[in-house]
């Protein structure tokens, strides 16, 4: 029987997506009513007690309730109206020094009192195979807390009328404006979050996050050729009000190529935008393959800094937790330990956190209780810091967690995710446009595209959405055919401008893949536009048959 | 698992088709029971037991469609989400490329449930981790591998006289072996729906022997090399390319399969002539439910690449309509021909070449030509006169699937492929492979 399910959007097109489909679908009227904080804790009180008694010196119960709504939309058609709605209870355990995780949708005294018991006897199958007893970095019990997604309009309140007619009309505008073929989505997620522990804790939250990728494909019937061109609108964790666009939150990209969004996104402007380019990519210069220097803007390079600088500083993978499907890293102990190791220039900061607004890391707490912080990964070039959690702390000298535990459902076991890891701005005043005029032989690019990186991440080939050839400090047209290909270290090494804080936003992930079975979670990184040196670019067009 | 045998699916179908008011329904129920065990650097590090079941209820007014799951099988409940979907219909706009749902389909059984498989519990997943665990620690090895298994039912039925029910079970495991100063690594992926043909030590052996033989692996200039790829090389590459054999991709000029000036490529000769690629759900290696799910059309048994030509495209009910042709079922397999040799007889007949044990991190570049972008991994050996010299670094390639299919020297023997890291449930070939083409190198080992 076949495991995967999937909704594949835009097929057959650049930016084609295949979304994992998760949740059950529900009416509306459901999505309003969460369940009593009061049943909650009685719940999760009864679990906690059932595996104490079964053996276990340590339970933490998640209570899920999640909550989505995708509305497809391909050309002047809504194809698809999804809610979903998933609820259960996920009891994770010690006994005898091991894990055990057991799930179950039965919210009933009995059902997650037999989860508890499941779970104690899986961590004793396991005790026998266990080397070292896990080691839980301390977290002091808060008591009862909650919080919330800031937000001033609640997705779940808005008519689904008015969503798919805003989609529609994107679509619309970029077909208008060249494109033979536009598709728009719109993801919208609620996860109520109750967590307790045996440590005291009982944190009840509700998480928001949204997404609207676009995608508008030109085609030339004549030679058969076909170009996408995607959105260029972050994926958020805000309120409705993220489309209710403002002409503070524009950007005027360099050279006035494109219009790019801050806090707010208008996705009409964009999609018409998006129509325009894909058709005059159909008739871009094809790149010549060479070395350039390469000007990343920060919708681009949030996916790069993702790859190469999220992912090798997981401490799960350069441990080897991960080394059977993710991989390990290049960013290993040995090289962290010597406190010299020069992941980057000295110009290249970076900050994991979980508690900038709006992004998609934003929590008050992680699935192991710990509360959201902040703290540097690189410093001056230097590889400083990790991602931990409770029990991986103990491995880097850390006394507490970095509350980087997420589990993307209630039916699975959390484990170390990703925080927002995101690049300092430059400190001295820089524009992109500035930054431009210093460039003999390079290429602007913007937007998210093909990317593919080693399970060590060492070896990484990028490609974007829009390209622009810079020549002697002039934007002189646009690019096709681009990707860019180097090695980590030499990347971060070869970086030499980023733009001030003006410039600085935060561009996401919305489904980041991780984990056996594949769990999903959504991270943003932060950066202004940044340059890098002479950076091999390669030419993928090809012929076939 | 609360598993519903047949009988008790077929009546609450009939319960919650009988409730709808609507111009049609169409009833999905699912259940399932899915038990793992993890583990890394030699220890288990998390395993679990998941279980679910839901029914899903969707009805059309018109060209207006609604859905709605729940996971209670009360009267009432099938109510409330009979009426629930019937509302969601009622608001939802109307859909001018609605089709309406098929009527009865003759489902042939497919063999998919096993009892030895359903029959799996803690102590046995415990026990695949020790098997490799303990052979690894002999070999003076770091294992992380996943063990995986399920048993599920499914049920379809609707108002025009569809109705289906079939149990399935199922195993995958993945297995990665490394030397402890992480200079060699080796891998293997086995799945089946019958415990029967799964062997962990066998597996075992495999991912060992591969991370022994890579250590001190040697740097080769990039370039066009000829190559055997091993099945598990190729499965995501495929699978890539039959996601664009969409006709209306095509018919719209957005595919690969688009014909320049209008139409698609249905009958032409893309790849070599060795090429015969075809899915079944009935093939005892990896059979599949007899039906799809979306459109509870009956699956049959369908030529995707025949001697090289494209045999078929997919119809989606709306495109066929449309375009006057045949909807076509999802596939839920696909099975490749090949020869009698094993990959080592393969190996034995190769001058000069480079063995592909695994290929990672597939992503599109061009959607154009199918040009896709990866890397090699977990076993990359240089072939000299029938013999493997020594391990290579590993490379990142940029090529088209569609030129890895012409490029065909000779076949070896179908295995199975399956599990979670594939897009279908396969039995593929090694291929011989002329002209690969090797872009960079990588130093992730």
């Amino acid at each position: 029987m076949e495991r995967r399910k999937f909704l594949q959007i835009g097929a057959g097109t650049a930016s084609a997506m295949l979304i994992p489909v998760f949740g059950n679908a529900i009416a509306a009227d459901e999505l309003l009513n969460p369940m009593a904080v009061t049943a909650k804790k009685a719940l999760a009180d009864t679990a906690m007690s059932a595996a104490t008694q079964a053996g276990a010196s340590y339970c933490d119960v998640r209570i899920g309730r999640y909550l989505n709504q995708f509305i497809i939309t391909r050309d002047l058609n809504v194809e698809s109206i999804n809610n979903t709605e998933s609820s259960g209870v996920g009891v994770r355990v010690i006994a005898n020094g091991a894990y055990g995780f057991a799930s179950t949708n039965s919210m009933t005294a009995d059902g997650v009192a037999a989860a508890a018991r499941q779970a104690v006897a899986i961590a004793k199958a396991n005790a026998k195979l266990q080397t070292e007893p896990v080691r839980l970095a301390p977290v002091k019990g808060v008591g009862e807390v909650a919080w919330a997604t800031p937000l001033k309009k609640d997705w779940r309140t808005v008519p689904i009328k008015e969503k798919a007619e805003m989609l529609i009309a994107a679509n619309k505008a970029g077909m208008d404006a060249g494109a033979n073929f536009m598709t728009a989505s719109l993801f919208q997620i609620n996860q109520q979050k109750y967590f307790a522990s045996t440590d005291g804790s009982y944190i009840d939250q509700d998480i928001h996050r949204l997404w609207a990728p676009i995608n508008a494909t030109a085609i030339d019937k004549a030679s058969g050729k076909f170009r996408s061109r995607g959105g260029l609108g972050a994926p958020v964790s805000m309120g409705y009000e993220y489309f209710d666009a403002r002409a503070e939150d524009k950007i005027r990209a360099a050279g006035g190529v494109t219009t790019l969004y801050t806090k707010s996104y208008d996705i009409i402007e964009d999609a018409r935008l998006a129509g325009k380019q894909a058709r005059e990519k159909l008739t871009a210069k094809s790149v010549e393959p060479g070395k350039y220097d390469l000007v990343l803007s920060p919708d681009h390079l949030f996916l790069t800094i993702h790859e190469n600088v999220g992912h090798p500083t997981e401490l799960d993978r350069v441990l080897g937790y991960e080394a059977n499907y993710a991989g390990t890293s290049f960013a290993s102990l040995d090289k962290w330990q010597t406190r010299k190791f020069k992941y980057g220039a000295d110009r290249v900061n970076f900050v994991a956190d979980r508690t900038t607004p709006g992004s998609l890391g934003l929590i008050g707490y992680d699935d192991e209780g710990v509360a959201a912080k902040k703290w540097d990964i690189i410093r001056n070039g230097v590889l400083v810091n990790y991602q931990a959690t409770r029990d991986q702390a103990h491995i880097i000298g850390e006394k507490e967690s970095h509350g980087c535990s997420y589990a993307d459902s209630w039916s699975t076991v959390q484990f170390q995710r990703m925080p927002n890891v995101s690049l300092e701005p430059g400190k001295a005043r820089l524009t992109p446009d500035e930054m431009i005029k210093d460039v003999k032989k390079g290429i602007y690019i913007l937007g998210r595209g093909s990317y593919s990186i080693d399970q060590q991440r060492y070896n990484f080939q990028f490609g974007g959405t829009l390209y622009y050839e810079i020549k002697n400090g002039k934007i002189t047209g646009p690019l096709e055919d681009v990707a860019y290909q180097s090695n980590t270290q030499e990347f971060w090494n070869a970086c030499s401008a980023i733009c001030d804080e003006r410039d600085w936003r935060m561009g996401g992930s919305f489904f980041d893949g991780k984990g056996q079975p594949s769990q999903v979670s959504a991270v943003s990184h932060g950066s202004s536009t940044t340059r890098f040196n002479g950076i091999n670019v390669i030419n993928t067009a090809r012929k076939i048959g | 698992m609360k598993a519903m045998n047949q009988e008790q699916a077929k009546r609450v179908c009939d319960r919650v088709l009988a409730l709808s008011k609507a111009d049609e329904c169409s009833v999905v129920i699912e259940g399932s029971r899915v038990g793992n065990v993890r583990f890394a650097r030699n220890s288990v590090s998390t395993a679990g037991l998941t279980e679910n079941m839901q029914l899903m209820v969707r009805v059309a007014f018109g060209k207006r469609s609604g859905t709605a799951v729940i996971n209670e099988f009360d009267d009432k409940s099938l109510e409330r989400a009979v009426r629930r979907a019937e509302e969601l219909a009622r608001l939802a706009p109307e859909n001018p490329e609605f089709v309406p749902a098929f009527g009865k389909q003759e489902y042939r059984a497919t063999n998919t449930f096993v009892k030895s498989t359903a029959d799996i519990d803690p102590e046995f997943r415990a026990q695949v981790a020790a098997t490799s665990i303990e052979l690894a620690r002999k070999n003076k090895l770091v294992t992380a591998g996943f063990f995986t298994d399920s048993t599920r039912f499914s049920t379809v039925a609707n108002s025009k006289g569809v109705f289906g029910h079939q149990e399935f079970t199922d195993l995958s495991y993945t297995l990665t072996a490394r030397t402890e100063d992480g200079r060699g690594s080796g891998w293997v992926t086995r799945s089946a729906v019958d415990t029967a043909r799964f062997d962990a030590r066998e597996a075992s052996e495999v991912a060992i022997e591969k991370a022994l033989r890579s250590v001190d692996a040697r740097a080769l200039e990039p370039g066009r090399y000829t190559v055997i790829l091993e099945p598990a090389a190729t499965s995501e590459i495929l699978g890539n390319m039959f996601a664009s054999f969409s006709a209306r991709s095509a018919d719209e000029g957005r595919s690969f399969l688009a014909k320049p000036g209008g139409g698609n490529r249905l009958g032409d000769k893309l790849f070599d002539s060795k090429v015969n690629i075809w899915a079944d759900p009935w093939n005892p290696d990896v059979p599949v439910s007899p039906w799809d799910v979306d459109t509870m059309l009956a699956r049959r048994k369908t030529d995707l690449i025949k001697d090289g030509r494209i045999a078929s495209l997919e119809y989606s009910p709306y495109w066929a309509q449309k375009t006057g042709k045949q909807a076509t079922a999802g596939h839920g397999n696909m099975i490749m021909a090949g020869g009698t040799k094993s990959l080592e007889e393969l190996i034995e007949g190769t001058r000069k070449g480079i063995v592909v044990t695994r290929t990672w991190y597939i992503r599109m570049v061009d959607p154009q030509s199918l040009l896709i972008t990866g890397l090699t991994r977990d076993g990359t050996f240089y072939v000299e006169n029938g013999k493997i010299k020594y391990p290579l670094k590993n490379f990142r390639f940029n090529e088209s699937p569609v030129t890895i299919l012409n490029n065909i020297d000779e076949l070896g023997k179908p295995v199975v492929i399956g599990g979670d890291e594939v897009p279908y449930q396969m039995v593929l070939p090694p291929m011989k492979v002329r002209d690969f083409n090797f872009t960079s190198l990588s130093d992730a080992v």
